[in-house]
Formats: C-alpha cells, sequence, structure tokens
C-alpha cells in the first residue's frame, strides 16, 4: 500500500479564522466591514427618528 | 462613601492585582516576560486591546460629554474599524513573521539601527509623559469629590499597578485587563440600570430617549461637509483611521497587547473583536450620559457640577453672587421640569401645533436655565481666575456619588479604578519592553543572558512607573498639562506613523532616506509649532505627510540608491 504524501503544514499567515460562517480572512474583513455600515445606518436612523 | 463602597473598591482593585500576580507567577524567559507563555486567546486580546484604550478619563468624561453636547463623538471612531482592518492584513503578518517585541525592532529590519532608535526615542518620551497623565487625571477628579489626598490617590494606583506589571509582565497585563474589562462592564450595566429605575414615575426609558431627543443630546450623525463642525462622518472616517493607524498600528502599548497572541488568528481575531464592539461600547456610554442629563431634568442638578470647588466660593463672605445665580438656577429648574411634562403631554395629543409650542416653550426654559449655567461659570472666574469652568468631567461622578445606593458606588470607582490601571499597565510594560529591546539590548549590553534581560526590563517597567508617579504628584505644577502633553504627542506622532507608512508601503525607500527626511519632517513640525497658529491636531497630519514626501524626494538623491532592496 502507498503511503500518501503528508501535507504541509499550514503557512501561519494561512491559517484560517476558524469563525463559524467566515472561512475566509477576507470574509472576515468584509463582515467588519459590513457590521461598519449597519452601524452608521442604524445611527443615523436613530438619530433621524429622535430630532422629529 | 459607606464602609461597604470602600469594601467592594478595595477587594476589587486588590483581588485583580492578586490574581494577576498569581496567575502569571513562576521563574520568566525573555519572551514569555515580554509576550506571554504564549496561549493568549483572541478574547482576552480583544479586552485587553480595549482596556488600554479606555482609560480612566474614558468612563469619567464621556458621559459628561453626552451630557454638554450629544452623542456626535461617536463619529470619533468610525476610522477605527477600517484601520484595524489594514493593521491585521498588512502589519500583523510582518510583525509576526518578523517576531519581534517591540514595533520599531521591525523599522530595524526594514531600514537600519538609526531609524529604529529614532522611532523608539520618539514613542518612549510621548509615552512616557501620557503615563504620568493617565494616572494624574483621574486622581485629581477623584481626590476632588472623595476629598482623598491627591498625592496617596496617585502612590497607591501608581504602586499596586507597578507590583503586577513588574512581577507577572505582559501576560499579567493581559489577564488582569481581562477582569478589569468585566468589572467594567458590570458597572457600567448596573449604572445603566439603576439610572432607569430612578427615573421619574411614568418616564420610563422610551419616554427618556424621547426628552433626550427633544433636546437634541441623540444626534449622533452628522454627514455635513462644514470644515467647522467637531464631529461629522467624515471628519471621524478621515481623523479616524489616521489616528487609528497610529496608534494601534506602531504605539507599543498597543502593539506589545496582539503580539501576545498564542497565533497570527487569535492576534487578528481579537482586532477584530474591538472594530466589531468598540461604537456599540461608546455609544452606550454616551447613551448613558444622554440619559444623566435627562435625570437631571427631573432632579435639580448642582448649577456647577465641580461641586467643591464652587462651594469653597459660594460659602465665602464674598460669594453673594454664587449663592443668588444658584437660587435663580433652582427657580428655572422647576419651570424647565414642568415644561418638559407639558411637551410630552402634548405630544400624546394629536395636535401638532400644540406640540410645537410645547417643544418651543421648552426650550426656552432650556435656554433661560444654560445662560444662568452660563453666568455661574462666569462669576466663579470672578472670584477665582484659576478656576477651571469645564466640568463636564465631573458629571458622571456626581451622579454616581449622590444617586447610586451603596455597594454600586463602590463598583463604579472600582470601574474607574480598573480602567486608570489597565491603560497604565499597557503604558509601563510597553516603555519597560522598548527600552530594554530597542535602546538596551541593541545599543547598551548586546550579549546578556535571558535572565538578565528580564531583569532589565523589570527594573525599566519600574523606573518609567516612578517617574510616572513623580510626574503626577508634580503635574499640577503645570498648567493646561493635559493639553501640553497632546500637543506634544501631536508634535511626534506623526512623523512616526510617516516613519511606518514609508515601512510597509513604499518599498524602494531605505533607511539613510526615511531617517533624514523623518528628521527634516520633526524640524518643520516643531518650527512650525514655534512659528504658526495652526492648531495642534495638524501635526499628526503635517509631521506624517512631510516624512513620506520627504523620503521620496530623498531616496533618487542618495548614491546607490538605485541597488538598494527592500528587507521587508
Amino acid at each position: 500500500m502507498t503511503k500518501l504524501p503528508t501535507p504541509p503544514p499550514t503557512p501561519p499567515e494561512n491559517e484560517d479564522p476558524d469563525v463559524p460562517g467566515l472561512r475566509t480572512w477576507s470574509g472576515v474583513y468584509r463582515f467588519v466591514l459590513g457590521s461598519f455600515v449597519a452601524y452608521v445606518l442604524l445611527l443615523a436612523l436613530f438619530t433621524y427618528w429622535f430630532a422629529r | 462613601m459607606s464602609t461597604i463602597d470602600y469594601v467592594v473598591l478595595i477587594g476589587t482593585m486588590l483581588g485583580i492585582a492578586l490574581y494577576g500576580y498569581w496567575k502569571t507567577r513562576g521563574p520568566r524567559d525573555l519572551s514569555s516576560y515580554l509576550r506571554g507563555r504564549g496561549g493568549i486567546g483572541w478574547g482576552t486580546i480583544g479586552l485587553s486591546v480595549m482596556a488600554t484604550q479606555a482609560s480612566a478619563i474614558t468612563f469619567l468624561s464621556t458621559p459628561g460629554q453626552a451630557y454638554e453636547s450629544g452623542m456626535a463623538f461617536v463619529q470619533n471612531y468610525f476610522g477605527m474599524p477600517l484601520a484595524l482592518i489594514i493593521i491585521c492584513a498588512v502589519f500583523l503578518p510582518i510583525y509576526r513573521r518578523l517576531n519581534v517585541y517591540t514595533a520599531y525592532e521591525y523599522l530595524g529590519h526594514r531600514f537600519d539601527p538609526k531609524t529604529r532608535l529614532l522611532g523608539a526615542s520618539l514613542f518612549l518620551l510621548q509615552r512616557g509623559l501620557a503615563a504620568g497623565i493617565t494616572i494624574y487625571a483621574p486622581a485629581i477628579i477623584l481626590s476632588t469629590v472623595l476629598g482623598w489626598r491627591l498625592d496617596l490617590t496617585i502612590l497607591v494606583t501608581g504602586l499596586l499597578v507597578i507590583a503586577y506589571t513588574v512581577s507577572g509582565g505582559s501576560e499579567a497585563v493581559s489577564v488582569t485587563q481581562k477582569l478589569q474589562m468585566f468589572v467594567i462592564f458590570a458597572g457600567m450595566v448596573t449604572a445603566f440600570v439603576v439610572l432607569v429605575a430612578k427615573m421619574p414615575a411614568g418616564i420610563g426609558l422610551v419616554e427618556a430617549t424621547t426628552v433626550a431627543g427633544g433636546f437634541g443630546k441623540l444626534e449622533a450623525i452628522d454627514f455635513s461637509l462644514n470644515p467647522n463642525t467637531r464631529y461629522t462622518v467624515w471628519s471621524g472616517i478621515l481623523g479616524g483611521v489616521f489616528l487609528s493607524l497610529s496608534y494601534f498600528g506602531t504605539d507599543q502599548s498597543q502593539v506589545q497587547r496582539y503580539l501576545t497572541g498564542a497565533s497570527l488568528r487569535e492576534s487578528r481575531l481579537g482586532l477584530m473583536f474591538n472594530a466589531v464592539f468598540k461604537i456599540p461600547m461608546q455609544f452606550f456610554i454616551l447613551l448613558l450620559g444622554a440619559l444623566v442629563f435627562v435625570f437631571y431634568q427631573f432632579e435639580r442638578p448642582p448649577v456647577f457640577f465641580n461641586q467643591t470647588l464652587w462651594n469653597t466660593h459660594a460659602q465665602a463672605e464674598s460669594g453673594a453672587t454664587l449663592r443668588s445665580l444658584e437660587s435663580s438656577y433652582a427657580a428655572l429648574h422647576e419651570h424647565k421640569e414642568a415644561s418638559i411634562h407639558a411637551w410630552l403631554e402634548a405630544r400624546r395629543g394629536a395636535d401638532p401645533a400644540a406640540e410645537a409650542a410645547a417643544k418651543a416653550a421648552l426650550l426656552e426654559a432650556h435656554a433661560a436655565s444654560e445662560t444662568v449655567r452660563s453666568e455661574a461659570k462666569a462669576a466663579l472666574v470672578a472670584a477665582d481666575p484659576r478656576a477651571k469652568i469645564k466640568d463636564s468631567d465631573f458629571v458622571f461622578i456626581t451622579f454616581v456619588l449622590t444617586q447610586l445606593p451603596h455597594g454600586v458606588i463602590g463598583l463604579l470607582i472600582a470601574v474607574i479604578f480598573a480602567a486608570a490601571l489597565s491603560s497604565v499597565a499597557s503604558e509601563l510594560n510597553a516603555l519597560g519592553s522598548t527600552t530594554t529591546i530597542d535602546l538596551y539590548r541593541h545599543v547598551i549590553q548586546r550579549d546578556g543572558s535571558d535572565t538578565h534581560y528580564v531583569k532589565a526590563s523589570k527594573l525599566f517597567t519600574m523606573l518609567w512607573g516612578g517617574i510616572a508617579i513623580s510626574f503626577a504628584l508634580f503635574a499640577n505644577m503645570v498648567e493646561n498639562l493635559i493639553e501640553a502633553v497632546n500637543i506634544i504627542g501631536s508634535i511626534f506622532y506623526g512623523v512616526v506613523l510617516g516613519l511606518f507608512i514609508v515601512a510597509f508601503f513604499i518599498k524602494r525607500i531605505g533607511g539613510t532616506a526615511v531617517f533624514l527626511a523623518a528628521v527634516a519632517a520633526q524640524t518643520l513640525v516643531i518650527a512650525l509649532f514655534f512659528t504658526s497658529n495652526i492648531g495642534y491636531l495638524w501635526f499628526n497630519l503635517i509631521g506624517c505627510g512631510a516624512c513620506v514626501g520627504f523620503s521620496l524626494i530623498l531616496q533618487p538623491l542618495l548614491p546607490g540608491s538605485g541597488n538598494r532592496r527592500a528587507a521587508a
């Protein structure tokens, strides 16, 4: 039986974020940017609502 | 404060310090002393980074800021998520790949020893001064309102933080910061719940926010392009990216926090934790301040929140004007309270005209009340020309001491101390590390053993702690000291950021060009400081821009520039 070659260890820079729903670092960064946009929109809504 | 408050306060502070000491006891080599034993996860890193940024002044001043001028300050944090993404994607992998202890070591790898020394020296100068202020600023407020001796407050705070920072190094700072953040969260949530519960009958959270909105205290967002508006979305994003890149990417007190991570993943997630949760946290603290404002619309506030200062002059024989203004303020408050109830009643009706009239009457009553408050501040300055009339730092602490139940008061004072200790610990840890790695090991003693450098790092941390305490003890001898430190920071911060921007993003520029550019940029900023009236915050931008610009100009003029290769 031929032994399968051991895959090289993952370089630390390519280590996955291992966050549920976010498989890559670019996914994590997009999530953070999305949260930021959501905060700005919610704060704009908040400001508008209480300024009436 | 009662006995139970002191038990809660002392128990919390000593308990956290002892836990930090116990958890990180045992012998250490240089790496584990400066970067921890390698097992620190992203949650601890995230809280540690957050605790380093949030000083005691954050919890004393921010609610007062919302009380005075609303929630627009939250926009100041808008650049932070973007800057943290850049740091995670660009700065952090390089720091970890080079296995550096300090950010300035990277400058040595990328450029040369002299540029590394320049970056480290600029950091030590500005952060060494700031550590004294981080101890002094809450101590002066707490000693004023609680009647404690200022020197003892400074000494106890300083010695406690030195003890656990020196004994356990970077890991002790991180583990204590985690607990300190839990105390801070618990204290702020408790204050919020008690505040809402203490609102008068018929005023719940919905009515309270409605009243805050009616007074314009909930205007959190401003999209205007007016450069004279202090906080806008645009200034928050542009200025915030710039300042956050400097602070989180190049200031060792922050860099050291995320370099303690067990892996690149843990460090990155710790920073992303801050990118997601910092804005909501600041929003919550500001909302607390806005609700304290509402509370004081139904409960008569003091005409001037630094009551110790006010009473000193009002109770004197010459204080008749102050006492008279205090009486006028009390009478106007009753009128204003009635106006608020009338406006809320009008809102419940279906007549927009009646509601508008009631709101106009309310705002008129508020303006009259604020006029008397301004007159009171002017009268105070007339009585004592050295009196500081900015009393917003005293708003939240006055609410805590006069309105919260015993036990909770102790918890909230513990929040302020926890925030002070957590920031100072990071600063001392970073000052000790930078002095050891970038000055002592790099210049003075190159071939010492690990044990030797750990001892040196402990000694330097103690030395910086002693300098910070001494600076805090004599801080009141200097007028406008906090502003003076901010000015010094702005003079040097821009050039340091310029060094790192060139290092990370302009690979063709070498050490000599960037070093000469940084020296020229620093000279330019210092010359502008002495010869122009430019607002000091602009020095950050000028210093950074000049350092990058001069580097680009100088590099082609230097001999051998065509053969230069980037090291990183």
